[in-house]
Order: structure tokens, then C-alpha cells, then sequence
């Protein structure tokens, strides 16, 4: 194969799919805060916790209740999804009226506690989590060797994904959402029940977290701090992409994971900072984000 | 004679935006097929007057009932099943739907609403614009979307907030036929209007307001012999 740049195709393909995985996460965590900021005005920075916690009920599902890891990919975005509604209900609710900042904290102040919660119990380390039996092996592509269950995280946060915009751009249920972004009070007019669109959009946001946690159990170690660590790079991606429109959250989420993959090729020690430094880029050319609606 | 079937009846209704207090104890009544206008100053309290009745203001008191139901003791996304339509001042038309999505928005909660060939034929200029972002169309046909998706709802009553509001005159021409075929299908219908002219060739009676309440009522005949006191009531 020949050389790009002075290095191997097929490190590069590697890198490009290994940053795909990457990517994936980015782009289901960041859709999930786009929506949720969209249409809730919140900052949620407690997805990386929901995103911890759909991960922990995985291992738990396995090593307490016997429930293997297809069961937990219908089970845990549900019971975490739940959850996130409570939330909303019992406290964000209460938040919107007044600033900003109020919902910030909160969130902030939830996510330390949960990974504190899971700290307190099942300690820092990580646990590992197998990968289910079917997913197991590997697909050799002539340039890398790709694990199945990469494939399949790859093609199942994208299909999910793409669920996700098919919904809120081509159905009436998305209508109305988008619709109740823009002018809720209105939409309420025409009969809409908003509050309670609210809590099912923030229970689904989160829900999707826990989805992108039951997918990560078996690449990263379970741990309390998994969801802090992410969740940092997924607001650049978020504030990178812009807010309001769902497809440029999914894209950039992609892409971002591809850049940081294709840097460590070219630069290594750049690898970590990369999208800090797109982000930085793109505030000062284009502060309302990529694909954001610049007002 | 037959008696006219009062549809709506608000008594002595007060409604506060946080701290300001807006609408001091109005009070009206609208009967079935009937146009109402309020007439007023800016900042009398018309619009407040809509945006109470449909829920919007939450903060509220007093007693506004429609069709023997207490508007004040229902949520608010509740108010539109009883048949009230709300066709805001600024339209409403959302930027993120196109025009037929803009259309469908609010769900059919009665049978009785228009087909969209009947909607066309009401508004040709809709026709054809599906795809088009609905804050892409002129001022003229944004007011007619912002109709014509209530009607489409099945909704008999329905709330017009300044429908003329910077269109062209042979737009306004366009709506007040349309207010008219309206009026002839038996709705009923409460207008806030500025441009006299088009209040008078559609209404049956009109309401004054001033300061947050209802201070005179004149039928139409009784308008053109009252011009005086309107334009002062209007300070015009």
C-alpha cells in the first residue's frame, strides 16, 4: 500500500477507524446535550455521569442479576432514561425560569455525586466487562485488524444516530420538538402538553448516554471517573459543531474522533489537545459553531 | 328571534407578567358566530387579553369561561381542545418547519377542520410551498399559514391578533376576504385591529380598552356615527 504524507495507508485507514470509535461516542453524547440544550436550556453536565451509570448498571446487570449484555442494551438506556426523567421532574423543572447558571450547578453538582456514589462503592478501579460472545474475533482488512465489537459500535451508534435525526427532522413528533424549541409557549397553545415533552426528550437524552454506556463497557474499564473524562472533550465537540442542528452534532462527532486519530500519526503529543484546539479555532472564525445558526 | 348562544363570558379578569399588573378586571362577552374586535392603544392590554384566555399568562384571576368551561382551571395546552384557535401578533411561524410542517403543526383535535384543498382554495398562495422554510415567505402569506393552520385544526373560535399588521394593502384586501368566508362558515372570532377600516368591514360589535379593562362597547352600525370618541379613545 502506498505512503500518504510519508506514512503507510494503511496506518492511516487504522487510525481513521479507530478514531471513528472514538468519534462515535462523541457523536452520541454530544446529540444528546444539543437536544437537551435545544429544547431545555440546560447544560447537562451530567452526561458523562448518565453515561457512567448506563455503563455501571451494565456490569451490575451481569454480576448481580445474571442479565448478559444483549438484555442490558435493551434494559439500561431504559432504566437509566427513567431515571434522567425523574430528575428532570423532581429538580431541573424547578431551574428553568430562573438563570442558566442554576442548571449548570445543579447538573455539575449531580454528576459529582453519582461518581462519588459509585466511587464510595465499588472503588476507583475499573471493571472489566467481556465482550459478548458473538462479538468476539476479529475482521482482518488487509491494513489493520479491526475487533468485531469495534464494527459494531461503530455501525450501532450510527444507526441510532441516524434514528435519532430521522425523528427530529422528518416526523411530527420532531416537528413539534423543534417547534417547542423556538417558541414553547405557543406550541402549548396549539394544545401540545410541553412540560411533560420536556421531561420525555430529557429522559431519552439521557437514556441514549446510558445506551453509549452499555456500548463502552466492553472497550473501556468501568469506572466512577469514565463519564468526567469524556465529557470534557464532548462539550468542545458540542460548542465545535454548534448548537442547533442535529446532523452537524452526529458529523461532528465523527469527524472530530477521525481528526484525533489521524493526529496521532502525525503528531502524537498533539493528540489529546487536538480538539481543543479545533475548538479554539472555531470560536474565534465562526463562534456560533459549524453547523450553529449564527443570530 | 332566537337568542345567540354566548360562547364566551369574561368577568372582572386580572393578569400580572411577573410584576406588572396588566389587565384590571376586563370584562366581555362573545356569542356564537359573532366578530368582536378590541380596539385600544398600544399597551391596553388586547393582546395581554389573548394570551391570558389561552393560557400563555398563567397568572391570572377572575372568571373567563368558554362554552360553559373555566379557562382558568385548565393547563394550558388543554384550552386549545375546547376549539380556541390563537393566531399571534407575530405570527408565530416557525423558522425551523417548512411551510407544511408549519401547516400540520397543531394537532386536529375535532373533526370538523379543513382539508388542505380547502385551505388552498382559501389561500392560493400556499399552494405549492411545502418545502419552502416558513419564515421565507412574505409577511402576507406568514399571516395566512398563521390562519390557515388553525383552521385546519377544526377550531371554531379563534383568536386574531393584529392580522394586518405591515402587510400591503391588497393583502390586507386578501385577508378581510378570507375573514369574510370565515364569518360565513360560522366561526366565531375575537380581532385585535389597529386599521379601523378593515375592523369595521368585518365585525359585528367592537370592544374599547384602556389600562387593562373593557371601557366601551359600540355595535358596527354605531361605529361610523361614533368616529369621534373612537379616534379619541385611540388618540388618532
Amino acid at each position: 500500500m502506498p505512503d500518504i504524507f510519508g506514512v503507510p495507508a494503511a496506518v492511516l485507514l487504522g487510525q481513521v477507524l479507530l478514531g471513528l470509535i472514538n468519534g462515535s461516542f462523541y457523536a452520541m453524547l454530544s446529540l444528546g446535550l444539543a437536544i437537551i440544550f435545544g429544547m431545555l436550556n440546560v447544560i447537562n453536565f451530567a452526561h458523562g455521569a448518565f453515561y457512567m451509570l448506563g455503563a455501571f448498571v451494565t456490569w451490575l446487570c451481569l454480576t448481580q442479576l445474571g442479565l448478559n449484555y444483549w438484555a442490558a442494551l435493551v434494559v439500561v438506556p431504559i432504566v437509566v432514561g427513567v431515571f434522567g426523567a425523574v430528575v428532570e421532574r423532581l429538580f431541573l423543572r424547578r431551574l428553568y425560569r430562573i438563570d442558566h447558571l442554576y442548571s449548570l450547578l445543579f447538573t455539575f453538582g449531580l454528576a459529582l455525586a453519582m461518581e462519588g456514589l459509585f466511587r464510595y462503592l465499588f472503588g476507583a478501579a475499573g471493571k472489566p466487562y467481556p465482550v459478548p460472545e458473538t462479538l468476539t474475533g476479529v475482521f482482518r482488512l488487509g491494513f489493520m485488524v479491526l475487533p468485531v465489537y469495534r464494527a459494531w459500535v461503530i455501525l450501532a451508534s450510527v444507526l441510532v444516530c441516524l434514528l435519532v435525526w430521522l425523528v427530529m427532522e422528518k416526523t411530527r413528533l420532531g416537528a413539534w420538538l423543534r417547534a417547542a424549541t423556538e417558541n414553547p409557549s405557543l406550541v402549548t397553545a396549539f394544545g401540545i402538553n410541553v412540560p411533560l415533552m420536556l421531561t420525555l426528550t430529557y429522559g431519552f437524552c439521557v437514556g441514549l448516554a446510558g445506551f453509549a454506556g452499555v456500548l463502552a463497557a466492553p472497550i473501556y474499564q468501568v469506572s466512577p471517573a469514565m463519564g468526567s473524562s469524556l465529557i470534557v472533550i464532548v462539550f468542545a465537540v458540542v460548542v465545535i459543531g454548534g448548537l442547533g442542528s442535529i446532523g452537524g452534532a452526529i458529523l461532528t462527532g465523527l469527524s472530530l474522533g477521525v481528526i484525533e486519530g489521524l493526529t496521532k500519526v502525525f503528531y502524537p503529543s498533539a493528540s489529546a489537545i487536538v480538539i481543543f484546539v479545533v475548538m479554539v479555532l472555531v470560536l474565534i472564525l465562526r463562534p456560533a459553531g459549524l453547523f450553529g445558526r449564527e443570530n | 328571534m332566537h337568542h345567540p348562544v354566548r360562547r364566551l363570558e369574561v368577568e372582572d379578569l386580572h393578569s400580572w407578567y411577573g410584576e406588572s399588573h396588566i389587565l384590571h378586571g376586563a370584562s366581555l362577552h362573545v356569542n356564537q358566530g359573532e366578530i368582536v374586535t378590541l380596539l385600544g392603544r398600544n399597551g391596553a392590554g388586547k393582546t395581554t387579553m389573548m394570551r391570558t384566555l389561552m393560557g400563555i399568562v398563567q397568572q391570572r384571576k377572575g372568571r373567563a369561561v368558554l362554552d360553559g368551561q373555566d379557562l382558568l382551571a385548565m393547563p394550558a395546552h388543554h384550552v386549545a381542545r375546547l376549539g380556541l384557535g390563537f393566531v399571534p401578533e407575530e405570527r408565530g411561524i416557525f423558522s425551523s418547519l417548512n411551510v407544511l410542517e408549519n401547516l400540520l403543526l397543531p394537532p386536529a383535535f375535532r373533526p370538523s377542520g379543513m382539508a388542505l384543498e380547502q385551505i388552498y382554495t382559501l389561500f392560493p398562495n400556499l399552494q405549492g410551498r411545502d418545502t419552502t422554510i416558513g419564515t421565507r415567505l412574505s409577511g402576507g402569506e406568514q399571516q395566512m399559514l398563521a390562519i390557515a393552520r388553525i383552521l385546519r385544526t377544526g377550531a371554531d373560535f379563534i383568536l386574531l391578533d393584529e392580522p394586518t399588521e405591515g402587510l400591503a394593502p391588497v393583502i390586507v384586501e386578501d385577508i378581510s376576504r378570507a375573514l369574510g368566508e370565515l364569518k360565513a362558515l360560522g366561526l366565531t372570532i375575537i380581532l385585535v385591529e389597529q386599521n379601523i377600516r378593515f375592523a369595521m368591514a368585518n365585525a359585528d360589535r367592537h370592544y374599547v380598552m384602556e389600562q387593562g379593562r373593557v371601557v366601551d362597547e359600540f355595535s358596527n352600525e354605531a361605529l361610523q356615527s361614533n368616529m369621534a370618541k373612537i379616534n379619541a379613545y385611540l388618540g388618532v
